[in-house]
């Protein structure tokens, strides 16, 4: 706010691509940095540090479907099972063969992708909301398989018990080491996914999805990049799923069902399709809300109603107020909590000399 | 925009105040259950009279003085059937001090053993969970403290030989249920009986969400025509197969829902009492509303000057919440007295918990006994038939083909 930018001074071509051109960004990144590294872990016990634990796996996940809904425009409603695809391939692997998670994570974002793509051949002949309906059978074919063969899920109960990382010697029990290992994966993700959609591969998305006989005829293979698409984003998903198995200690199918799927697609929906922040404040905003909703309503309800009728209206109210506050949000943006967040920060840009 | 920022600010003001008020809780002399509990989720239809059975009984044993001093606080926190809010809301209990903790739902039950037992607070989940946590020694936190669903199917399969004649050789089960874990659980332990019975055995899976079953309900009715059949079911499952096989023409008295597919909102959601006339539910509490600690509850509200809560009309859930809830304070009871009155941990109720027998609260328990290897209490159920319009118990608590289910016990991991 206190930096004017003028005029393009590049002089090579280093400065040209970096990712953070502007000083104030680059400010930004490293205030963010030392407040969700050092600040945080700090200020917050377990129960504070649980909540960041479960938004930091999310944003994992909802980076990886803002890759395919968001920069290649195909509607997926199959996150939830590739991440139950992840889960299950990283707990048979550790449980059965003793892997240590720097196997197992990639391990499980590697066959998530694999399934990932085969779901993603359906996309090469159709598309939009016909293309949801082959991933929404996808996700039922998936949770139906795990369901149903013992080789995967470990028994009638389609549990696999899931050890807590090592890392270098030492179990990950506490919420802040888990913390700490989780960050590792989220900033590789978005940094990751930064870079990949300035990439040609990024940009043969962004061609598809703008307009995909256009970027036939400037020479994409569209079957190759939808399908890219598809693996990237599942690789993602997988990567998640294997982290909420690490987190949770457990893989279960049932906490990967369609509810899910559709969980994350409102992440990214609200946080902005298409852009890089977008999935994270998606997945604040989704995991935040419903959870200070009912912080607002057990402190100020009080005020009205008794426990027992206060314990028996909560559920129903937060919900509704969860349910309105999304569509607050998104009237007011429709292009998501990015492009808030885009407003502030260019008004901010110019203060207090904004003429 | 201006005003728009505005707007934000004071939204966001007014959650960081409600969050630094909501810290200011803890009070002294009061002792805190955690409970889960989904009244607007899948599960809503048990919810909706469970619930307010928690708080129910709270209050009582707190109108009477408490245990031993200590007030009795029950928390709940809803998780929408689903795990990851699931793990939030114990966290927060955890944080606020719970040193006994009331679990909701199969998929929760599983996420939380790994740190019911790093944190040491013992949870319950009576009628669901994972039937191999009936073992204390590998489940150490975690107590089903109600028939699992191995000794459920075992149960039900003993109900059916009885039903038939005392054997069942050549007789022809179906076992109808939801397709999910909790509905495949029982199905290794039924195998095993079926080969020291020698029945024939179909099993009908319905798919979630359990509200289209025709198929199914046609194959068993005119096609399989078994001698009985066994409903595992949750959901609105339940009342959609009670109706099916009414109108399927298939005699509802050989057919025996399991706990969950047996309280009256599943009654009265099939069609009511007269329609399912016949109809027989496995329960894990005692049915009905006249056992003493429904009195004393009543009085206790007529005392306030209050109505009688809704909730209270029906037995079924409500029991059962009466049940867990009451398992919870007597273990509480029993940790504050070993403690010689002082507030006790989280293992301190642990250890009570395996200390709890004969305690029936007048029948509406079964006579459950549970020690540090039998985190069940011994597996116990009664079969309730519906006639003339009310649930009229067909017996004592019983249990069956318990060396079975200890077979799959040892078996498990």
């Amino acid at each position: 706010m206190f930096y004017r930018e003028s005029g393009v001074f590049k002089t090579s071509y280093a400065a040209d691509t970096a990712l953070m051109p502007l000083p104030n960004t680059r400010i930004g990144a490293a205030l963010a940095g030392v407040i969700f590294l050092a600040v945080l872990p700090m200020v917050f016990g377990e129960y504070g540090m649980s909540i960041c634990n479960l938004i930091l796996i999310a944003i994992v996940g909802a980076i990886g479907l803002n890759i395919l809904v968001g920069y290649t425009d195909q509607v997926s409603l199959g996150h939830g099972a590739f991440m139950s695809v992840g889960a299950y391939a990283a707990a048979n692997l550790v449980v059965r063969m003793d892997m240590p998670f720097w196997v197992a994570i990639p391990a499980g974002g590697v066959m998530a992708a694999f399934i990932g793509t085969l779901v993603g051949i359906p996309s090469l002949r159709i598309k939009g909301l016909y293309l949801a309906i082959t991933t929404l059978a996808a996700q039922l074919i998936i949770e139906w398989t795990i369901n149903h063969v013992p080789a995967i899920s470990g028994g009638a109960q389609s549990t696999i018990l899931m050890p807590p990382p090592e890392v270098f010697g030492v179990v990950l029990k506490f919420q802040w080491q888990i913390y700490f290992f989780l960050m590792v994966f989220v900033i590789i993700a978005m940094v990751g996914a930064a870079n990949l959609i300035r990439s040609r591969i990024g940009r043969a998305f962004i061609a598809i999805r703008d307009q995909d006989i256009a970027a036939e005829i400037i020479g994409i293979n569209i079957a190759r990049y939808k399908l890219y698409a598809f693996a990237i984003s599942s690789f993602y998903a997988g990567v998640a799923g294997v982290l909420y198995t690490y987190y949770l200690g457990i893989a279960n199918y049932e906490q990967f069902q369609l509810t899910v799927s559709i969980d994350f697609l409102a992440m990214i929906i609200i946080g902005g399709l298409g852009s890089p922040l977008g999935p994270v404040f998606g997945a604040i905003f989704v995991t935040l809300l419903p959870i200070l909703v009912r912080r607002f309503l057990e402190t100020f309800g009080g005020y009205f109603m008794d426990y027992s009728t206060l314990a028996a209206t909560i559920p129903s109210l937060r919900l509704a107020i969860f349910g309105s506050l999304i569509i607050f949000f998104l009237v007011v943006e429709p292009e998501g909590l990015n492009r808030l967040w885009r407003k502030v920060r260019n008004y901010f840009r110019t203060w207090p000399f904004s003429y | 925009m201006r005003y728009l920022t505005r707007r934000t600010l004071t939204l966001a003001g007014c959650i960081a105040a409600s969050l630094g008020a909501g810290s200011a809780m803890a009070q002294q002399k009061e002792i805190l259950l955690g409970a889960q509990c989904d009244r607007v989720g899948p599960t809503q239809i048990v919810a909706t009279a469970y619930c307010p059975a928690m708080h129910d009984y709270a209050a009582l044993i707190n109108s009477k003085g408490g245990i031993g001093g200590f007030r009795i606080r029950i928390d709940e926190i809803d998780n929408n059937y689903q795990v990851p809010p699931a793990i939030e809301a114990y966290e927060r209990h955890k944080q606020m001090g719970a040193v006994s903790y009331l679990i909701w739902g199969t998929p929760q039950a599983l996420a939380l053993k790994p740190r019911l037992e790093q944190d040491r607070i013992p949870g319950t989940s009576p009628g669901f969970g994972s039937a191999a946590a009936a073992d204390g020694k590998k489940y150490p936190y975690v107590f089903p403290i109600a028939a699992t669903y191995w000794s459920q199917g075992a149960a039900a399969i003993d109900f059916a030989k009885r039903r038939l004649g005392g054997n069942l050789k050549g007789k022809k089960i179906a076992y109808l249920y939801f397709d999910n874990p909790a509905g495949l659980e029982p199905l290794p332990v039924i195998k095993d009986i079926q080969e020291l019975e020698g029945f024939e055995l179909r099993t009908f899976a319905v798919p979630s969400p359990g509200v289209e079953m025709g198929a199914q309900i046609l194959d068993i009715s005119q096609r399989y025509r078994p001698d009985f059949v066994i409903a595992h079911l949750f959901g609105r499952a339940p009342s959609v197969a009670i109706k099916d096989l009414k109108r399927a023409g298939f005699p509802l008295s050989k057919v025996l829902g399991l706990v969950w597919a047996s309280g009256e909102p599943d009654i009265i959601a099939a069609g009511g009492f007269a329609l399912a006339e016949g109809y027989n539910t496995m329960q894990f509490a005692g049915v009905g509303t006249d056992y003493p600690v429904l009195n004393e509850i009543r009085a206790m509200y007529q005392k306030e000057g209050k109505p009688v809560p809704p909730a209270m009309e029906t037995s079924v859930y409500y029991n059962r919440a009466i049940l867990n809830t009451a398992l919870h304070v007597e273990a509480v009871r029993i940790a504050v007295q070993a403690k010689g009155g002082k507030a006790p941990t989280g293992e301190d109720v642990k250890a009570a918990f395996e200390r709890i027998k004969d305690f029936t609260l007048g029948g509406l328990l079964p006579p459950l006994e549970v020690t540090a290897a039998d985190h069940e209490g011994g597996g116990w159920v009664q079969v309730f038939t519906i006639k003339g319009g009310k649930f009229v118990a067909d017996g004592p608590w019983f249990r069956a083909y318990r060396d079975v289910v200890q077979k799959h016990l040892a078996a498990a991991h």
